[in-house]
């Protein structure tokens, strides 16, 4: 159960400002691909278009075609809602619903899918879930508390628990770690690794050692300057684009010598 | 800096020798600056809460105080003949069904209206459409009570003559319907019209400042905006959208003009679209001018126990909203 991602001329716009421009990409199915580049030059918001969350702000569309196995996301008689059904999130800053408790927050997008689940059901999908985030054994004794009183990074691992219960194909993650300390940060990426057998894992960084540590793929996303669209410079293995990028722009930004 | 010449001795070096208590730590030395800022401000608000407090203990008390003959009064001479309770209790009645006919139609209909301004509306429109709402609930209520008197109670009466032929096995529509509308269920209906821009307008507040990060973590699991609604928006606001309801509660109590106008007054029916009824604040209204003796204290009682039942209704709300603090987000 993963898909893998192919992007063709993918160009996004915020009402007529371009924000994105011309990406074409191949995203291979049960594999981490990561993106990376400064600030601003639109790898979050290219992210955003592989499950169409960018349409929430007003204005935002895209020209081009996103397949998951070949199935157009952009085509016009697909439901935005279906896509992030099967296309999860995981977002920057941990976002539990603080009004629910940590079972209910494992279990909130599947009883948006199929209304009925009966209980044992529900409580093996959340041990399954929250076991596959690695966060059962801190919380098996506290599933009736609500979310918002773990750490932050017990709180990242619980939306990857909520984004794995309802069996995504894709799990795209924003930046999942950059409000999180050094030892959560440790804890994601290790989920990451284990998170990869099972599905299409698209991650977003800052971090170059990150990128570096959990992806088979890295894309190089640049700016030429502010105001301009951001575009994909470079993408391959990982290993290549931190030894032997082709492109200067890459190899200046991996070195540190900008970004 | 010039420092003092070599040899020379200094003021602190004096208060040193003289065996003064000097101190060379900076930090130490106060700083004027802002301190007396702090004092103002915190004074200020002191005094605004003791003001608050002080006001509400001496409205107490002159409440207690003049009511107290009517307590000790021979139940012979309260109007009625019975006593005092017998008195209160049908007004009691009539003052809460009104406020919970009102309530009934106002709370889901604020909250339908504040979320779709907050969230279904196009921006543009939505922003003109808070500003009528908004201005509402600026309407004096004896606007309400004159249009609900000549434009709502005669269309009414129509669909009360219906609902007491058709449904008056059901109590609440028991025949024969008035025939001007000057009903219980009229005043409920103006009194909800007068509510429902309370209560839409800090219903929105609040669903406007729901976390975007949990409207999002919603969507991006595959809800609607309905169902993210449900999920993320509602369970955020539900304090707010309690203490709103409160807010239009206590305008539904203490409503007098509205209903004064709206209602023809007279003993405890339970039918609600024949006349009869009263509320405590129109019975205090219209019966005041001409008070005096035993049955101003009667009317002051009236009002005490007005005032006990929203300091009941109030106090059930807090109970409500934080018996659910834990989940509210707060920690």
């Amino acid at each position: 159960m993963s898909k893998r991602i192919d992007v063709k001329d993918l160009n996004v716009y915020y009402s007529k400002f371009l924000a994105v421009e011309d990406v074409n990409i191949n995203i291979e199915a049960r594999s981490v691909t990561a993106f990376i580049g400064p600030s601003g030059c639109g790898k979050s918001t290219f992210l955003r278009t592989l499950n169409r969350m960018h349409e929430v702000i007003p204005g935002a569309r895209v020209e081009g075609e996103v397949l998951l196995d070949g199935d157009n996301l952009y085509d016009s008689a697909v439901d935005p809602v279906s896509v992030r059904g099967q296309i999860g999130m995981v977002f920057q800053r941990p976002n539990p619903f603080p009004t629910m408790s940590i079972r209910d927050n494992v279990l909130a997008g599947v009883k948006l899918n199929n209304r009925r689940i009966s209980k044992s059901d529900a409580d093996s999908l959340v041990e399954k879930s929250l076991q596959g985030a690695n966060l059962w054994n801190e919380v098996k004794d506290r599933l009736g508390r609500p979310g918002s009183g773990l750490s932050g990074g017990q709180q990242q691992r619980l939306c990857i628990a909520r984004a794995i219960a309802v069996s995504p194909q894709v799990i795209l993650m924003d930046e999942p770690c950059s409000a999180l300390d050094p030892i959560s940060t440790l804890a994601i990426e290790d989920l990451i690794n284990e998170l990869k057998s099972e599905y299409t894992v698209v991650i977003v960084t800052h971090n170059m050692q990150q990128a570096a540590r959990v992806s088979d793929k890295t894309a190089f996303f640049n700016i030429a300057g502010t105001g301009k669209p951001g575009k994909l410079i470079e993408y391959g293995d990982t290993t290549t684009i931190f030894n032997k990028p082709a492109v200067q722009a890459t190899e200046d930004y991996v070195s540190g010598r900008f970004g | 800096m010039t420092g003092p010449a070599p040899g020379q001795v200094t003021a602190p070096e004096i208060d040193r020798l003289e065996g003064k208590d000097v101190s060379t730590n900076s930090l130490k030395a106060s700083t004027d600056r802002g301190r007396a800022g702090d004092k103002i401000f915190s004074g200020i608000s002191l005094a605004a809460g003791v003001l608050i407090l002080a006001v509400l203990f001496s409205v107490a008390v002159f409440l207690l105080v003049q009511a107290a003959p009517t307590f000790v009064a021979d139940p012979a001479e309260v109007t009625g003949g019975n006593g005092f309770t017998a008195y209160i209790l049908p007004i009691v009645i009539g003052t809460v069904v009104a406020a919970t006919i009102a309530l009934l139609i106002a709370t889901p209909v604020g909250i339908a209206v504040a979320l779709f301004i907050s969230h279904y509306a196009p921006r543009r429109f939505s922003r003109a459409f808070g500003y009528v709402i908004d201005l509402l609930a600026a309407i004096p209520s004896v606007i309400y009570g004159a249009w609900g008197y000549i434009v709502l109670a005669p269309q009414l009466a129509k669909v009360y003559t219906w609902l007491a032929e058709n449904l008056g096995w059901i109590p609440f529509f028991t025949g024969p319907a008035s025939q001007t509308g000057k009903t219980m269920l009229t005043a409920g209906i103006v009194l909800a019209v007068m509510v429902i821009p309370i209560i839409t307008s800090l219903s929105r507040e609040i669903f406007l400042q729901t976390p975007n990060l949990h409207e999002e973590a919603a969507l991006a699991m595959g809800a609607t905006r309905w169902e993210m609604v449900r999920m993320a928006v509602l369970p955020f606001a539900r304090p707010g959208i309690i203490s709103a309801t409160m807010l239009g509660l206590g305008r539904a109590l203490g409503e007098t003009m509205a209903v004064a106008l709206v209602l023809s007054p007279g003993a405890l029916v339970a039918s609600l679209v024949k006349s009869g009824n009263q509320t405590i604040a129109a019975e205090i209204a219209l019966n005041f001018p001409e008070a005096f003796g035993l049955r101003l204290n009667e009317l002051i009682a009236a009002g005490l126990v007005l005032f006990v039942i929203t300091l009941i209704v109030n106090m059930i709300a807090r109970f409500i909203i934080t018996r659910h603090q834990e989940f509210s987000g707060a920690n």
